[in-house]
């Protein structure tokens, strides 16, 4: 199967269309502008929110990566970038969807919640390979910091990516590949109960 | 009586935190690649292709595999006729200090749990040290990664219980890290001792080879029956469904009370990295 190609931030009506028609399991790659924020950042982009301040990026079709990359080398681009556990950002996500934000980069389970957010407002969250953080970052052309320098490594980066693998985790049908993934690996390849026991 | 200068350990553990994060160990990469040629699943082949792929290219790069460079998990055994001349502990700090900054590798450590203002250079590590007859010293660095740390659990259950509560506390406690521990995992297991040790017991059961068995048939046993029954839950690599969701279950045990059945599971990444030298 073909991956399917995506550009962020999703704003034009042609990637909105897509991201409807995307299913739990698609391959995707990923090009354009996303932001990173892991734990801390999220924690200040909150208290931002809360007294009435802009968020370090323009939430509107923004999408946003999981991920504390290691220290470039000198002329380098990034160190190793791959995704951290989504679900400590759980608690912050719904409030940046309603926002706008259209997409979330991470590895690992959502709360019912963030699932629930995710449909109403149309956005996906995206597995990428947890602890492939080298091959991913061969797809990161561009890194700079625009928020929190003083986080290192948990600070917000603009990161421009050309084709960063990714798979569907949810889509607006409500499918889950964490439920849905290893449901269809059983019945394809463990015999019926009661056989062979 | 032996002398050994701290700076020749602090040089040690400097190069075995840069080494230990971009050289995935070889049972882990033979493991992956027989994993990768069973799996049926397109989705499951492809993750675990694009594991190996990152693997090698860190190797050939010098880049670390995972982004999550770990906090640096250290294990000394000191022979007893060893005489360390210096600060044996500052050593160690310092040897993480340079290597984390030398390799390129992440901060990820927090000064106090609760304020979390980041150290800067990766310290403190944390050191656990035995004392062994003869006079070698030898180092063994495991950065470990928290994504899979933190999906570990220990239980303190009753004897009355018995191995079957054990093996279900085991398999629940995989099952339950699921995607967040970046499957295929390695899962180190301690069964007995204390509350603290068994702690211990697991942890060091990941430095134990993938692919090798308990000396005690019965543990043996419970071992491949848990790597199998984790498979079975059709998991597979990185959650998306396939049938490679554990690389290995490492069980080790010690005595403990009476009253007593501890255990201690350890989750560990398919990014199980730890790297061992003997001076």
């Amino acid at each position: 199967m073909n991956a399917i190609h995506l550009t962020a931030p999703f704003i034009r009506n042609e990637d909105l269309r897509k991201l409807a028609e995307l299913r739990a399991g698609d391959r995707v790659l990923i090009s354009g502008t996303v932001f990173t924020a892991r734990d801390a950042a999220h924690k200040k982009m909150i208290e931002l929110l809360d007294s009435d301040q802009p968020l370090p990026f323009d939430p509107n079709g923004a999408v946003i990566y999981y991920v504390g990359p290691t220290p470039p080398r000198p002329g380098g681009v990034i160190g190793s970038a791959g995704p951290t556990t989504a679900s400590r950002m759980d608690a912050y996500t719904p409030r940046l969807l309603e926002m706008g934000v259209k997409g979330l980069i991470g590895k690992g389970y959502r709360s019912e919640a963030v699932r629930e957010s995710l449909a109403e407002n149309r956005a996906i969250y995206f597995g990428a390979t947890g602890g492939a953080g080298v091959l991913l970052s061969k797809r990161i052309v561009a890194a700079e910091v625009v928020a929190f320098p003083e986080l290192g490594t948990e600070a917000v980066r603009k990161l421009t990516i050309r084709d960063l693998p990714a798979t569907v985790v949810t889509d607006f049908k409500k499918n889950y590949l964490y439920v849905c993934g290893p449901e269809t690996w059983r019945s394809q390849n463990l015999p019926e109960r009661g056989e062979n026991q | 009586m032996r002398i050994i200068h701290a700076n020749i350990i602090e040089e040690t553990v400097r190069e075995l935190c840069i080494h230990a994060n971009t050289h995935i160990p070889g049972d882990i990469l033979s493991a992956l690649t027989a994993a990768q040629a069973r799996e049926k699943s397109r989705i499951a082949k492809n993750i675990l292709s694009d594991i190996l792929e990152n693997n090698r290219l860190a190797a050939a790069e010098n880049i670390p595999a995972c982004q999550d460079t770990g906090m640096a998990v250290i294990f000394v055994d000191i022979g007893q006729q060893v005489h360390v001349e210096g600060d044996f502990n500052e050593a160690i700090q310092n040897g993480v200090r340079r290597g984390y900054k030398d390799g390129y590798l992440r901060s990820s450590i927090v000064g106090d749990p609760l304020e979390r203002v980041n150290t800067g250079d990766n310290t403190p590590a944390m050191i656990t040290t035995r004392i062994v007859p003869g006079d070698r010293l030898k180092i063994t660095v495991a950065p470990k990664g928290f994504g899979c740390e933190n999906m570990s659990r220990l239980a303190m259950l009753k004897p009355a219980e018995g191995e079957k509560a054990v093996r279900d506390f085991i398999l629940k406690t995989i099952l339950e890290a699921g995607p967040n521990a970046c499957p295929p995992m390695v899962v180190g297991v301690g069964i007995g001792g204390s509350f603290d040790k068994v702690a211990e017991t697991a942890k060091r059961a990941l430095l134990r080879p993938v692919g090798s068995r308990n000396a005690n048939p019965r543990i043996a046993a419970m071992e491949a029956e848990l790597e199998k029954a984790a498979n079975d839950s059709g998991i597979g690599p990185q959650g998306f469904g396939g049938r490679t969701t554990v690389l290995a279950v490492l069980i080790e045990t010690l005595p403990t009370h009476i009253a007593a059945l501890p255990v201690a599971v350890n989750i560990n990444c398919h990014s199980t990295r730890h790297e061992t030298r003997t001076l």
